[in-house]
């Protein structure tokens, strides 16, 4: 694309950047600027905290190439492109209650109810559920999958009995 | 072509609950994997099946079949690939044809080393496929894991998806591994528990010499008016004797298992401390170094204190309740049934308040752990916290870890300060009870009131016993989970054994290196491989490479403090897996980035490795390693004290130390990692200057970040994602323009930048 001609697309984007996604999933980015970039990565800065504000667009090797504060920013088909490979990579369940457990001594493995579905955690050690907020919990388990338990104040009696063991 | 049914049987079997889904014509099945998480990233099993469309297994395809039995399925061409990534706990496997993404699936990390497999697989298929290659059974997957049942590769001792160290909860069985260690104080132990059986029934005895005291002595007395002072001073005298003898022997007891139960500690501790230093340095770098200590110091100390005390204390107050159950029996059933009855529930109701107490004091634990935290963050951080001027911010963070170590404390005080009170009026309870039925028993003339006083005498010094007896579930629980810990050190085998036949090495080494194929996996990922190195005697060799590109594993490879996955390490032609690893180890001189020295003088420090060093020797190394001067300088000379709590040292000055070590034991091997990035360049001179008198006449390998000081190498060996990339010296490289060319322009440059600055 000529020079003249990209500035104006960029400006009639009102956009400095634009993802392109291929027929093997990866994602394009060209900038205003004339250059591009294969197989970049979208990343949220502050996945817990404040998922929807600051994302980072990064080369193969995590160089970041772009940072947006919000999807607002994007138009509708970069938004999608950037929803679909977040989804590809976010997992974080939700822990909506813990069912049962197989010991109280560690390590344990908890049966938990989650967002997604019925699943196991083994909790190694009790430094690995860490407050996140006064009534959020951060648990990573034994194979580095983190679970978020959004309000602990508000799950059934069993799961606050055996969170309250383990804290 | 090579038949299917030649081909060694690594062929898989389904899941059980997948073998009614599947229909029974899912032949020519070649690997299977039941990944566990849907496109939509949801918790749901789904079974992947790579199997052969054709008899002669040619083609392949692959099927997909969710929990609800649909299918998908996929022809798979030559130029198909998988690919596998990972981010944040979430495997990804994915499907390419030659013109795009096919299929993703995603898994959880739990299985990604069966993914492995199953890519592996696919691969190999592949392979058969367009070159007809038989495929060779991976002898790399022999063993099997006992805890997950997936394979552990060949280098690695310890399963490496689950590590079954954690996966089995303590149990108290554990404990019964300490006989190994009681053994050999068979004797004392024997002793030990008749004297335990003797001094019990001696404190048995005075109750028993209350009861005739009471029939015979007090209550004549009373309706007669005579004293009978010879028989009271005989029962008397009784009473003292039994006391006497219940001191001695219980003195006698205590002592000889205090004594045992120490040696049984001392033995635990240093057999697991002689068989930790001699594991491989895989062990160590996966393991915390606190983590270690503690096994070693608390633990078994733990253990030896459960076994000297609780246990002991347990085990006579056993044998205080049989012998008091028999004796109460033996007077009078019918009372004795009544007195005994309220025992268990008594115990019960202790051990139930007890268990809610527990877990209230595991918790201020934590807690209080968490107030330290606080500490140890802040006071080493001091300088920083200042210069932030976020002293409050400290407080508050302070405050509110003791506000809540207050809090978990209200509720376990409110538990705890009724415990006591609950064990008295409980045992008031108990004592009510016999007393009433008692009573009742002395008005229908079935006993005397000797019989009725010493039951109670007997009831009361028990139901005191109760509440540490109801103490010994959790202290066996503490030293069986304590026990297992050392054990898991103690049960752990070395990855790098120590060959049975040693080659005798020859008395003059000449100090040659051949690596052949050489390759090495550290769990499912590959960190060097397919390396060919033939290094002469008396060469420098510098290894280049960017920080990760396996140069400190080949070192470690060729001292031998890992294994090799694949090919070979040959010293003057030995594979260095022939020799013995004290011989082995004795051949290398170390000069390491961050210089370790040990608590002691620096005489010390420097004859390490040669203990018996005379004191020219060590003058002489250290002033071959420009030492000597600055040990002078120093108030004690070489008499100084340096290490953890001794003079503190330069940077610059511990490594010096640290190539006097190496000096002084005179290697044929020298390996020399980072041993100059750590300071500056002016001392790295000085380093050097004493580096240079260490290389002469020896092989060397030097790793170096800062590439200026590899420039009397030999060779140069750049490194890249585990493979030798390009060899040559210094001048040969640079005229390539390879990657080597492009690291020390990027040097140069910052040099250069850094020179402009400062003028």
């Amino acid at each position: 694309m000529p020079q003249r001609l990209r500035k104006r697309l960029f400006e009639s984007l009102m956009m400095n950047f634009l993802l392109n996604k291929d027929a093997f999933g990866n994602i394009r980015l060209d900038l205003s600027s004339g250059e591009s970039y294969e197989q970049v990565k979208v990343i949220r800065a502050f996945p817990i905290s404040h998922p929807d504000d600051g994302f980072s667009i990064t080369d193969q090797d995590g160089h970041e190439l772009v940072w947006f504060e919000s999807l607002s920013e994007l138009n509708a088909e970069n938004q999608a492109i950037v929803k679909s490979s977040l989804e590809q990579i976010e997992f974080i369940p939700v822990i909506q209650a813990i069912t049962g457990l197989n010991s109280y001594a560690l390590p344990s493995i908890w049966d938990i109810q989650t967002d997604r579905g019925l699943t196991k955690l083994k909790l190694k050690t009790e430094q690995d559920i860490r407050r996140v907020s006064s009534e959020a919990l951060l648990i990573t388990d034994a194979n580095g999958i983190q679970y978020l338990i959004k309000n602990r104040k508000i799950l059934d009696k069993f799961s606050k009995k055996v969170l309250d063991r383990f804290m | 072509m090579v038949q299917l049914s030649t081909l060694p049987s690594l062929l898989p079997t389904l899941p059980l609950h997948w073998q009614n889904i599947i229909p029974t014509s899912a032949k020519r099945l070649l690997a299977v994997v039941e990944i566990d998480l849907n496109q939509a990233l949801h918790f749901e099993k789904t079974l992947l099946r790579l199997w052969s469309v054709d008899e002669l297994g040619t083609t392949i395809g692959i099927t997909q079949t969710s929990s609800d039995g649909s299918e998908l399925h996929w022809e798979i061409d030559a130029d198909a690939y998988l690919k596998l990534n990972d981010h944040a706990g979430v495997g990804h496997l994915s499907l390419y044809s030659k013109s795009g993404l096919i299929q993703t699936w995603h898994f959880t990390l739990a299985i990604n080393v069966l993914i492995s497999q199953f890519r592996d697989s696919f691969v190999q298929r592949k392979e058969l496929a367009k070159d007809a290659l038989v495929i060779q059974a991976n002898s790399d997957l022999s063993n099997i894991c006992p805890a997950c049942q997936s394979p552990i590769p060949v280098n690695q001792s310890t399963c490496i998806v689950c590590d079954p160290e954690t996966e089995v909860p303590p149990s108290t069985l554990t404990l019964f591994k300490l006989w190994r260690f009681a053994k050999p104080y068979k004797k004392d132990l024997l002793l030990g528990f008749i004297l335990t059986l003797l001094s019990t029934a001696a404190t048995l005895v005075p109750p028993y010499i209350s009861m005739p005291l009471m029939d015979d002595v007090l209550i004549p007395f009373q309706t007669s008016q005579v004293m009978n002072y010879e028989l009271a001073g005989m029962y008397l005298g009784g009473l003292l004797l039994a006391a006497l003898f219940a001191w001695g022997l219980g003195w006698w007891k205590t002592y000889i298992l205090a004594l045992v139960s120490e040696r049984i500690g001392m033995e635990l501790r240093t057999k697991t401390f002689e068989h930790l230093i001699h594991l491989s340095l895989e062990y160590f770098g996966a393991k915390r170094t606190g983590d270690l200590m503690a096994r070693i110091g608390n633990e078994t100390d733990r253990i030896c204190i459960f076994l000297s005390l609780h246990l002991l204390d347990f085990l006579t107050d056993m044998l205080m309740l049989f012998m008091t159950a028999a004796i109460l029996i033996s007077i009078d059933p019918l009372l004795a049934l009544v007195t005994l009855l309220p025992l268990p529930f008594i115990a019960w109701m202790i051990h139930f308040v007890r268990d809610k107490l527990r877990y209230g004091f595991e918790k201020v634990d934590r807690n209080w752990s968490e107030v330290n935290n606080v500490l140890s963050d802040t006071i080493p951080g001091i300088r920083v916290v200042k210069a932030f001027a976020q002293e409050d911010r400290e407080n508050k963070r302070f405050i509110a870890a003791n506000q809540r170590n207050l809090e978990v404390n209200d509720r376990v005080n409110r538990i705890w300060s009724s415990f006591a009170p609950t064990v008295t009026l409980l045992t008031e309870v108990g004592l009510l009870v016999v007393w009433g039925f008692g009573i009742y028993q002395v008005s229908s003339d079935h006993i005397t009131v000797g019989v009725l006083t010493a039951f109670l005498a007997y009831i009361s010094r028990f139901y005191g016993r109760m509440d540490s007896m109801s103490r010994i579930v959790s202290h066996t629980q503490k030293a069986a989970a304590g026990a297992k810990r050392v054990f898991d050190i103690l049960d752990h085998e070395s990855s790098v054994p120590d060959t049975k036949n040693p080659v005798a090495l020859p008395t003059v080494i000449r100090g040659q290196i051949d690596l052949t194929n050489v390759g090495f996996r550290y769990g499912n990922r590959a960190v060097t491989k397919g390396i060919n190195l033939n290094i002469q005697p008396g060469e420098m060799i510098g290894l280049v490479g960017h920080s990760g590109s396996g140069k400190s594993t080949l070192v470690n490879l060729i001292c031998r403090f890992y294994d090799v996955s694949e090919g070979s390490v040959k010293i003057d032609g030995i594979d260095v897996r022939d020799i013995a690893t004290l011989d082995l180890r004795q051949l290398f001189g170390m000069v390491l980035q961050e210089p370790f020295l040990f608590f002691g003088t620096i005489a010390e420090n420097i004859a390490y490795g040669k203990p018996n060093a005379t004191r020219a020797e060590v003058v002489q190394a250290a002033k071959a390693a420009n030492a000597h001067d600055f040990i002078l300088r120093l108030p004690l000379g070489y008499d100084s004290l340096v290490g953890e709590r001794g003079q503190s040292l330069s940077g610059g000055e511990r490594q010096r130390i640290s190539i006097a070590r190496a000096l002084l034991i005179d290697p044929k091997i020298l390996i020399l990692d980072e041993a100059t990035s750590s300071v500056d360049t002016t001392t790295e001179k000085e380093i050097q200057k004493a580096l240079d008198n260490l290389v002469k006449g020896r092989t060397t390998l030097a790793i170096a970040h800062r590439l200026s000081t590899l420039r009397k190498a030999d060779r140069l060996i750049v490194l890249d994602k585990g493979e030798i990339i390009e060899v040559g010296n210094h001048d040969e490289l640079m005229a390539v323009e390879g990657t080597y060319f492009n690291l020390y322009q990027a040097q140069a440059r910052h040099a250069a930048e850094i020179a402009q600055e400062v003028i």
